[in-house]
């Protein structure tokens, strides 16, 4: 269910935004309403809907428009034109006592350089929002206190902010804008003045809190990995429009034009690539299956192990062609001679770089498997490396981990299984 | 050939018109005032003189330690030992009323002045002309309208004493990063709620820095005043320089100036606490 919706959401910077505006609509360029009527597009037609608990991000380099757009969301900046419907309200049109409401009950905000009130207690900072809201004193500070446990803050609360490190100091602000309870909340360069390590710690707890809190979040950044590491979606600005939208995988497989491929260009595969990506299909058996089932597959498709699945492909073991013989030998069944301990697994959101390891040491095919236990597919041995060079086996279906995640989303990806009938399907 | 200006007979005119139609507002002013600064003296002169000096010895310790302490006991004493003790209270008496009087007018329209820029645009012209005009000029408007005595010398020490408070409080409140003022509107403020939690207390240092220089611009206007009325160390100098008394003179504007030091120590040690909770 899409929590935002914003609807041809237009920013003009100059002493006749209307006229501006009419003149843009008429088709006018940003070039000439700048040099004719000294008038700024900040924001073009901007139309997206950000879906309840996804991490949205909207990046873009400085002067993209992207601090401009978010403030129009809780009118920061008023919008020149254009709708900006949150829960069923259009904030474009609220009168100033209703954007209050709004303000305080649904939006919060983190900013680039923290904004903490310097006279107040990281306590009382945390607690301001509940304070305008006329929340009793005793109710505030326990929810600000709950913010700051949160956000791992506990033992801080009386000191001042500027005792704290640019890190910490975040934290209070994010603490600042959870204490109220939002539906939304918006993040303006929330990390972009911390140090890279501390940035990526911090990228890491806002993931965690995510996963905890379920918020809808609009993060703002102008870095690329950064945007890829954390969100769900990304929108990519130039010149106050959005040019590409999709999630991160999008970005990289299929940039929309020579600009988003520059961007992505210096980009890390190993930190993008995920399992999802450079698995393939796995070859399976059906545990009710007998051991010379699996060696004449095995021989069919001239391969040396299989995955044991049950009916619901979850993954119960890996047969191997020794295995499976010896088995045959002994009239066991399928269940009594496959492995079972210690089988490579990873789960399909691991990026690469964190795979390295494992597939230089494992000796049979790596399974990725979903929360659930089920199989969605295997990585045999130089897929990691033959993905690095540029061989990405799952670029043109669009695997993405964001969907493998979801359920049965991508039911073409099912392991290959031997049904009753002793015919292979899928 | 350009005729003898007329601005003067309009200026002229318009006091005439304020004493003639404004009379009960001039007169309930100056009662006001009156009171205020007899409280003031009074309060000053509950106990013996020792005791406001140990009594203002000790604030003076807890608000800057010994060496605050040293110089108001010091120079309080000093006072004493010149003969100005009573004047020098009811000196300090008229400061204090027309710095009180100079916050009241000064801050407010200092916030406006740093909220509304047409406000800052009015007032701007207008308190470069009560600083630059000379500060007798206002005495003479003054008279007429309040009569001799003390509440012509607060008046006109308030107009040329006002502009660092509106000025500073204008700045302080411009001052305040955009981002907190933006914080301070996206969890829903009003803008009370904004000004009085958010702006105010971050402007505070520099607002503290415009009534302090008030203090000291309303203390050379008081003793400017003694010449229509106004009680006070400066009738001492006022009459030593009319009599071309020099020993006098100079032992009078020692008093003023003992009294300039301490109540400046004192409003900057008041900023500087502000400063180090912050």
């Amino acid at each position: 269910m899409s929590i935002l919706s914003v609807r041809g959401a237009t920013k003009i910077f100059g002493t006749q935004e209307k006229q501006a505006l009419e003149l843009l609509k008429q088709g006018w360029s940003r070039e000439k309403l700048a040099k004719e009527k000294q008038a700024t597009v900040a924001v073009n037609q901007v139309s997206f809907d950000v879906q309840e608990g996804e991490i949205f991000v909207i990046m873009g380099l400085s002067g993209s428009g992207k601090s401009t757009l978010v403030r129009m969301f809780n009118r920061l900046i008023e919008p020149t034109s254009g709708e900006i419907w949150i829960k069923g309200q259009d904030v474009a049109k609220l009168n100033s006592s209703s954007l209050r409401q709004m303000r305080r009950q649904s939006i919060g905000m983190v900013f680039q350089k923290f904004a903490l009130f310097p006279h107040r207690s990281v306590l009382e900072n945390a607690a301001y929002g509940l304070e305008v809201q006329g929340v009793r004193k005793s109710e505030r500070m326990e929810k600000a206190m709950e913010a700051l446990r949160l956000v791992g803050l506990e033992g801080w609360e009386q000191k001042r902010p500027d005792e704290l490190s640019g890190g910490m100091q975040q934290r209070v602000g994010l603490a600042r804008a959870l204490a109220n309870d939002p539906d939304i909340l918006l993040m303006d360069e929330a990390f972009s003045a911390l140090d890279p390590l501390i940035r990526r710690d911090m990228q890491d707890e806002l993931l965690d809190l995510q996963q905890k809190m379920k918020k809808t979040i609009i993060f703002i950044t102008h870095d690329l990995d950064e945007a890829l590491r954390i969100g769900d979606r990304i929108a990519l600005l130039k010149d106050g429009e959005v040019i590409q939208l999709g999630t991160p995988e999008e970005m990289l497989m299929n940039p929309a034009d020579d600009y988003v491929e520059r961007f992505v260009e210096g980009v890390d595969l190993s930190k993008v690539l995920t399992a999802a990506h450079i698995m393939r299909r796995p070859e399976t058996i059906s545990v009710d299956r007998g051991p010379r089932v699996a060696l004449q597959l095995m021989r069919d498709i001239g391969i040396s192990s299989l995955f044991v699945v049950d009916r619901n492909k979850k993954l119960l073991g890996v047969v191997t062609g020794e295995l499976a013989s010896e088995g045959a030998r002994r009239n066991q069944s399928l269940q009594e001679v496959m492995i079972t301990d210690e089988l490579p697994l990873v789960s399909p959101d691991v990026v690469m770089n964190d795979l390295f390891a494992l597939s230089g040491t494992a000796k049979l095919p790596i399974a990725v498997v979903n929360a659930d236990g089920r199989l969605l597919g295997a990585i045999v041995r130089g897929a990691v490396l033959g993905a690095l060079a540029g061989h990405v086996p799952n670029a043109d279906n669009q695997a993405a981990p964001a969907s493998v995640q979801a359920e049965g989303a991508h039911e073409s990806e099912l392991p290959l299984t031997i049904t009753a009938e002793g015919g292979v399907e899928r | 050939m350009i005729g003898k200006s007329p601005i003067g007979d309009w200026v002229e005119s318009a006091v005439n018109f304020l004493t003639v139609h404004a009379e009960g507002f001039f007169e309930g002013l100056s009662t006001i005032l009156e009171a205020v600064v007899n409280s003031f003296t009074w309060m000053f002169q509950l106990g013996p003189f020792w005791m406001l000096i140990a009594i203002l010895t000790i604030i003076a310790f807890i608000v800057g330690r010994w060496s605050l302490a040293l110089l108001t006991g010091i120079g309080l004493l000093m006072i004493v030992w010149l003969g100005y003790w009573e004047a020098t209270i009811l000196t300090l008496s008229l400061v204090l009323t027309s710095t009180v009087l100079s916050i009241l007018i000064g801050v407010p329209l200092g916030i406006l002045s740093g909220t509304i820029n047409g406000v800052s645009k009015v007032l701007r012209p207008l308190m470069d002309f009560m600083q630059t005009m000379p500060a007798f000029v206002y005495l003479l408007p003054a008279v007429i309208l309040f009569g001799l005595g003390i509440v012509p010398g607060i008046i006109a020490s308030v107009i040329f004493a006002v502009p660092p408070t509106i000025r500073l409080t204008d700045l302080g409140i411009r001052q305040v990063p955009q981002d907190m003022t933006e914080a301070a509107n996206s969890f829903g403020s009003t803008p009370w709620q904004r000004l009085w939690k958010v702006q105010l207390p971050i402007a505070l240092p520099t607002l503290m820095a415009g009534v302090n220089q008030t203090i000291m611009l309303s203390l050379s206007m008081v003793v400017i005043a003694s010449m229509i009325g106004a009680q006070g160390v400066g009738t001492e100098v006022y009459r030593a320089v009319t009599q071309l008394k020099i020993g006098q003179g100079f032992e009078a504007g020692l008093a003023v100036v003992l009294l300039a030091i301490i109540l400046d120590r004192f409003s900057q040690r008041l900023i500087k606490s502000n400063h180090a909770r912050h």
